[in-house]
């Protein structure tokens, strides 16, 4: 049966078993959205296009498939870039949809045009430009296939308005034919032997876990391996739930404002077993520096990941999921780990002693004074850890990493790589709408949550119970505490000093909004806030202003060198 | 170091914009550029002349290869390989000089591909010391114009590299 373009994506996108698309209309995707009308597809309709890659983006992130978005060409297009962007660092499968202006205006500038394809190229995973009908269904296939296999990552597709209205035979490929792209699953047989021969040979081997470890469902392999050889492991910002968060091997994150203890082991460990991991800027600190003593083991689906920033001793190139399966098989026999938990003891003395002596922690404020660690600890405590938590990006992201703990994977939704505020609530409406009946809460700062927080009206339209934990301390405090430390508490303009009454605001939205200003208000905003079950709730938290996010590693400084409480 | 890279890339909508922007996205040098269609009209060779230290260059592959686009990456640096650039050189001759231009043209195995009662435009192949060669002896006849591919390169060996 001959089809529109337009109905051949709608149908397409069924085929690969897409359920939600969140996005917003305009005049040359008009087409799709006529189709939508009576689709069985649900669509999210956004209040800015910015808020519905973030959203399709934390959709993916606690669901593990991909996000898909469909919005309008021009400024429709543009305003995805950030979205896109944020994908892209945080590898996150997302599939974009643009509209574009019919084939015969490309390149007029026509009425809301943009080369978004071009604009699109250096933050996408791969994109398109649909220029014929022909092409359509094998493009679809295509982006869907290449956003979510290999390293996953956003990828746009531009669909100008002709082709949208073409018509043609719907038919779609059982596959997507690349031949110049094939992501590598396995890894090398014989690698993986050296690098288990390595780390049985260590004395004071650390598990350095990334976001990879979550992207390729691999955590129960990584608790295995790290319980049957003793491993303490410490996780990046991505790979946060990635292992246990209550496990007596974890010591926490690493990095700049990683835990005493992880930093410490890192900059002491004889083997580093880096695990779908990418060695950041804000993991490693000075890089010279970085695990000196330490052979290298570094797993990643990536090979371009492999000895970019450090050198690596065994690279393993493929899925880690997989490897960690293969390295699990190859483990010695239960007598000769006997031995090798024994000959680990002083190492995994020694990393207790870190963690004993220098817990994470904060002042409690003087009386009345609401300290935002205090805030986060609560949230963990209320609901006992079952919830999926969303941040910002700022002091509030920190806090949030610090100190609650994720016990699952895809439980912590963070934009780690590109940092971006505004992220926290979209990307918290995502999650909810992938599971409409799990807590879902973002951690938020002031500052962060006015980026998007348009995407109230969203949440309140779909009735999705998102709950906003705003660390209110009037000022875009992670900027603010670098003039503290580095630019001699010259506060250049970090204070907001003009805050919306977000109480008022929620409530003008059409949500719940709640304050508490002072420890022992905390408690009963919170369980006021778990009980909403049918509209987004803000919590506006009066925290102390200038409070700071500890340990910190100021830049350019080893990870030995740290900043205490 | 100076590095000869082939790439075989799909012959597809944005694949320049897509390899070209990876050099500059991410700091890396294009001394020159060269691309077009190979035999399977599906198929591009794209001859890239870059420099940089080994870690640079396993950069630059690895990256390469990461492209959906790029069907095959070939360092030719390590290898015995053939490269060639093309030049059309425009110099200015009067009567009493033509003979002297003409024999350099010989030289250098060159030809004289257009004539105007004051000019020759000379096409010329070869490396690129060559090129600079000639160029070096026309100079003082007065070069008006020199238009010059890059390089493109083969490698020696007998099988092909994937496409043709």
């Amino acid at each position: 049966m001959k089809m529109t373009g337009a109905r051949i994506l709608i149908e397409s996108l069924l085929k690969e078993g897409v359920d939600t698309i969140f996005g917003f209309p305009g005049g040359v995707v008009l087409p799709i959205y006529d189709v939508l009308y009576d689709s069985p597809l649900k669509h999210v309709l956004v209040r800015h296009e910015q808020g519905a890659v973030h959203m399709a983006d934390g959709y993916a992130r606690a669901s593990g498939r991909p996000g898909v978005v469909v919005v309008t060409s021009g400024p429709g297009a543009t305003n995805t870039v950030t979205g896109i962007a944020t994908a892209y660092m945080d590898s996150i499968p997302v599939v974009v949809f643009t509209g574009q202006v019919p084939t015969a205006l490309i390149g007029n500038d026509a009425f809301q045009e943009a080369d978004i394809v071009g604009i699109t190229r250096p933050c996408t995973k791969h994109n398109y430009l649909v220029k014929d009908i022909k092409e359509l269904t094998k493009t679809i296939k295509e982006a869907f296939h290449v956003a979510t296999t290999g390293r996953p990552g956003p990828v746009l597709v531009d669909l100008p308005k002709d082709v949208l209205i073409a018509m043609a035979e719907f038919k779609y490929p059982a596959a997507a034919e690349l031949p110049g792209y094939q992501p590598k699953y396995k890894g090398h047989g014989g690698q993986v032997k050296k690098a288990m021969a390595r780390i049985l040979k260590a004395r004071k081997p650390v598990i350095y876990a990334g976001g990879g470890v979550i992207l390729s469902d691999a955590a129960p392999e990584l608790k295995t391996l790290a319980e049957k050889l003793h491993i303490p492991v410490t996780t990046t910002l991505m790979g946060m739930g990635g292992f246990p968060g209550t496990h007596s091997l974890y010591m926490g994150m690493l990095g700049m404002h990683g835990t005493y203890a992880a930093n410490m082991a890192v900059t002491n460990t004889d083997c580093l077993i880096a695990i779908g991991a990418r060695f950041d800027d804000r993991v490693t600190g000075k890089i010279d520096e970085f695990a000196p003593y330490a052979t290298i083991i570094h797993i990643d689906i990536d090979p371009t990941s492999i000895s970019k920033n450090v050198e690596v001793d065994v690279p393993i190139v493929g899925d880690v999921k997989g490897i960690l399966r293969e390295m699990g098989k190859i483990l010695p026999k239960q007598k000769e780990l006997k031995e090798h938990e024994k000959e680990l003891q002083p190492w995994l003395k020694e990393v207790k002693k870190w963690e004993r002596t220098h817990k994470l922690s904060y002042k409690p404020g003087k009386k009345g004074v609401l300290k935002p660690q205090y805030v986060v600890e609560k949230l963990y405590e209320l609901t006992k850890g079952n919830a999926i938590i969303t941040t910002e990006v700022g002091q509030n992201q920190m806090w949030a990493a610090q100190f609650f703990k994720f016990k699952k994977p895809r439980t912590f939704l963070s934009s780690g790589g590109l940092g971006t505020m505004g992220y926290g609530l979209p990307a918290a409406i995502g999650a909810q709408v992938a599971f409409p009946k799990k807590t879902v809460i973002d951690i938020a700062g002031d500052g962060s949550i006015q980026m998007n927080i348009q995407e109230m009206a969203t949440a309140v339209q779909y009735k999705l119970p998102v709950k906003v934990a705003i660390l209110n301390n009037r000022y875009l405090g992670m900027v603010r505490q670098w003039q503290e430390f580095f630019y001699d508490k010259r506060y250049s303009h970090t204070c907001m000093g003009k805050l919306p009454d977000f109480v008022k605001l929620a409530e003008a939205y059409g949500g719940v909004g709640l304050r508490a200003s002072k420890p022992e208000e905390v408690e009963a905003v919170i369980k006021k806030a778990l009980k909403v079950t049918d509209r987004p709730v803000l919590m506006d938290f009066v925290v102390a202003p200038e409070e700071g996010v500890y340990p910190m590693v100021p830049t350019g400084e080893p990870l030995n060198k740290m900043l205490l409480v | 170091m100076r590095h000869t890279i082939s790439v075989l890339v799909s012959n597809e909508f944005g694949v320049l914009s897509k390899i070209s922007g990876l050099f500059s996205g991410r700091g890396f040098n294009i001394e020159s550029l060269c691309v077009a269609e190979t035999l399977d009209p599906e198929v591009s060779r794209m001859t890239i002349v870059t420099r940089g230290d080994d870690k640079v260059i396993e950069q630059i592959t690895k990256q390469l290869n990461k492209l959906v686009s790029v069907l095959k990456v070939h360092d030719l640096t390590a290898e015995e390989h053939i490269g060639r650039e093309l030049a059309l050189i425009k110099v200015s001759v009067a009567a009493e000089n033509r003979a002297e231009v003409l024999s350099i043209v010989d030289i250098f195995r060159a030809k004289v591909v257009d004539v105007s009662p004051r000019s020759y435009t000379i096409e010329t192949t070869g490396d690129e010391q060559k090129l600079r060669a000639i160029v070096e002896l026309l100079r003082p006849f007065g070069i008006k114009e020199v238009a010059r591919t890059g390089r493109i390169a083969l490698s020696r060996s007998h099988r092909a590299k994937q496409g043709k």
